[in-house]
C-alpha cells in the first residue's frame, strides 16, 4: 500500500476511534450486566413469583385481565400486555397515564393470567438494571441520546473497517497471532490490539450494527406508521374519537383466525404508538426460531372487532426485529451470555489498548516535534 | 495490482475463517435450539480462546 493511502486510513483509524471510544466504553461496560439481565434480575428477586397452582388451572379471558390491570393502577390505561415463553402462566402489562404516553414513563408489571394477581416487577421500573439500560440505551437524554449513540456506532464500524485495511501492512511480516514478547510493552500491546482486534471483528460488528438498527427504532417505527399504519387506517381519519370500545376478551381468537400459524407476542391497546386511535392492534410471531422474531401486526376495529387488515411488514421493521436478539446475544443459552461477556471483555481491552497504542506514539512524537523546532 | 490478493491472502486467510465461523455461529442459534446453539458456541468460541490465548501467552514464552 502507499505510504499516503496508508497515512489516510491511519488517520480515520485514529479519528473514528477516539472519538467513539469513551461512548463505546461506556456502551460496553453497561452491557456486561445486560447481558445477563434475568439472571440477575433472579438473584435481586426481582422476578414474580407466581402462586403454585395445578398446571391445568385456566386463564382468564383478556378483557378480565384488562380489568386486574386497571385495578391495580387505577388511574391509568393498559398502553400494552405481552407474552413471554418463560412465563406462561403470566401477561405482562404495561400502563402509563395515557394511551400515548411515552415508554419511560410506563409503568410495567405482571398479571398472574389465572387469578389476575398483579406481581410487581421492580427492575422493569427502576433500580440498577435500569440505570444500566438508561445509561445503554439513550444516557438519560431521549431520542437525541439515542441519535447521539448511533452516530457513535458507525464511528465505531468505521474504526473496525479502517483498522481491517490496517491490519495487513502491520502484519506482513508476522504470523497469525504473533505476540511479540521481547521488544517492548508498546510493541506487545500493537500485536494484542491487531490479534484481538481481528479475531473479534466478525463479532464486533454485528453488535455494532445492530445496536446502531437499534439506537434508531424510534425513527424506524415513526416511518412505519407512517408508511403502513396510515394508509391501513386512512378511512378512519374522521372517524369521532374512539369512546367506547369493545372488550378485549376474544383479540387472540379473532387475530389468531386472521393469521393462522401464528402466535401472539404482544398487543397495543388503541392510542398508543403501536396502534391507531381506533384499533387494537395484535403483534402476531411466526412459529419457528427464526420467524419468531418477525412480528405481523393484525389491526382490529376497537368498536367492531372486525379485523381492518393483516398489515404487511416493511422490511426494516424485520432488520429492527432480527437486530435484537443479535444484539443482546440472549438467544444462545447461558454458554452464549458467557462468550458474549467475554467478547464484550475483548472489545473493552481492544479500546483501552487502543487509546494506550495512541497516546505511547503521541508522546513519542511531540519530542520529535520539539527537535524540528530547535 | 494483480499481485495483491496474493500478498493479502496469507495475511487474511485466517482471520476471514475466523470471521466465517462467528457468523455460522451467530446465525445457527437463531435457526433453533440444542446442537444450534451448540454451533454458535464453537462459532463464538474460536475468537474467544484466540485472543485469550494471545493475551496470556506472556507466561510461557517468557521463560
Amino acid at each position: 500500500m502507499k505510504t499516503h493511502i496508508l497515512r489516510r486510513w491511519s488517520f480515520i483509524h485514529t479519528w473514528t476511534s477516539l472519538i467513539c471510544t469513551l461512548f463505546l466504553l461506556l456502551l460496553a461496560l453497561t452491557g456486561l450486566p445486560l447481558v445477563f439481565h434475568h439472571q440477575i434480575d433472579h438473584l435481586l428477586g426481582n422476578e414474580p413469583a407466581f402462586a403454585q397452582l395445578p398446571a391445568n388451572t385456566p386463564h382468564l379471558d383478556l378483557q378480565q385481565l384488562v380489568q386486574a390491570a386497571e385495578r391495580h393502577r387505577p388511574d391509568e390505561v393498559v398502553q400494552y400486555f405481552g407474552w413471554d415463553e418463560d412465563a406462561p402462566e403470566g401477561v405482562f402489562a404495561i400502563t402509563a397515564a395515557t394511551a400515548g404516553t411515552d415508554p419511560n414513563d410506563s409503568h410495567t408489571f405482571m398479571l398472574d393470567a389465572r387469578t389476575g394477581q398483579a406481581l410487581e416487577m421492580p427492575s422493569a421500573n427502576g433500580g440498577f438494571m435500569m440505570v444500566m439500560l438508561r445509561l445503554h440505551v439513550d444516557m438519560y437524554a431521549g431520542l437525541p441520546g439515542k441519535l447521539l449513540l448511533a452516530f457513535m456506532g458507525l464511528l465505531f464500524i468505521l474504526a473496525i473497517v479502517s483498522g481491517v485495511v490496517l491490519y495487513a501492512p502491520f502484519m506482513r511480516r508476522l504470523e497469525f497471532g504473533a505476540v511479540r514478547q521481547g521488544k517492548s510493552r508498546r510493541v506487545r500491546w500493537l500485536d494484542l490490539h491487531n490479534l484481538i482486534g481481528i479475531v473479534t471483528l466478525t463479532w464486533a460488528l454485528v453488535v455494532g450494527v445492530t445496536g446502531v438498527v437499534s439506537a434508531c427504532a424510534d425513527l424506524l417505527i415513526a416511518a412505519w406508521r407512517n408508511d403502513s399504519l396510515s394508509a391501513l387506517v386512512a378511512p378512519y381519519r374522521d372517524a369521532p374519537p374512539l369512546t367506547e370500545r369493545a372488550p378485549a376478551t376474544r383479540l387472540l381468537d379473532i387475530a389468531q383466525a386472521a393469521a393462522p400459524g401464528m402466535q401472539a407476542d404482544f398487543i397495543a391497546f388503541p392510542g398508543t404508538r403501536f396502534s391507531s386511535e381506533h384499533h387494537y392492534a395484535v403483534f402476531m410471531k411466526g412459529a419457528t426460531q427464526l420467524t419468531s422474531h418477525l412480528l405481523t401486526p393484525v389491526l382490529i376495529d376497537a368498536r367492531t372487532l372486525q379485523v381492518t387488515a393483516v398489515a404487511e411488514r416493511p422490511w426494516y421493521m424485520d432488520v429492527m426485529g432480527m437486530s435484537q436478539p443479535l444484539h443482546f446475544g440472549d438467544y444462545g443459552g447461558v454458554p452464549m451470555q458467557v462468550l458474549w461477556a467475554l467478547l464484550d471483555v475483548l472489545t473493552i481491552i481492544v479500546l483501552v489498548s487502543g487509546l494506550y497504542l495512541w497516546w505511547v506514539r503521541r508522546r513519542s512524537h511531540a519530542p520529535a516535534i520539539g527537535r524540528a523546532q530547535v | 495490482m494483480s499481485k495483491k490478493p496474493a500478498r493479502l491472502w496469507p495475511v487474511f486467510k485466517v482471520p476471514t475463517m475466523v470471521g466465517v465461523l462467528t457468523a455460522a455461529g451467530l446465525f445457527a442459534a437463531l435457526l433453533g435450539d440444542g446442537a444450534w446453539d451448540a454451533l454458535s458456541w464453537v462459532g463464538l468460541g474460536i475468537p474467544a480462546v484466540l485472543a485469550l490465548r494471545g493475551l496470556f501467552a506472556r507466561a510461557g514464552a517468557g521463560r
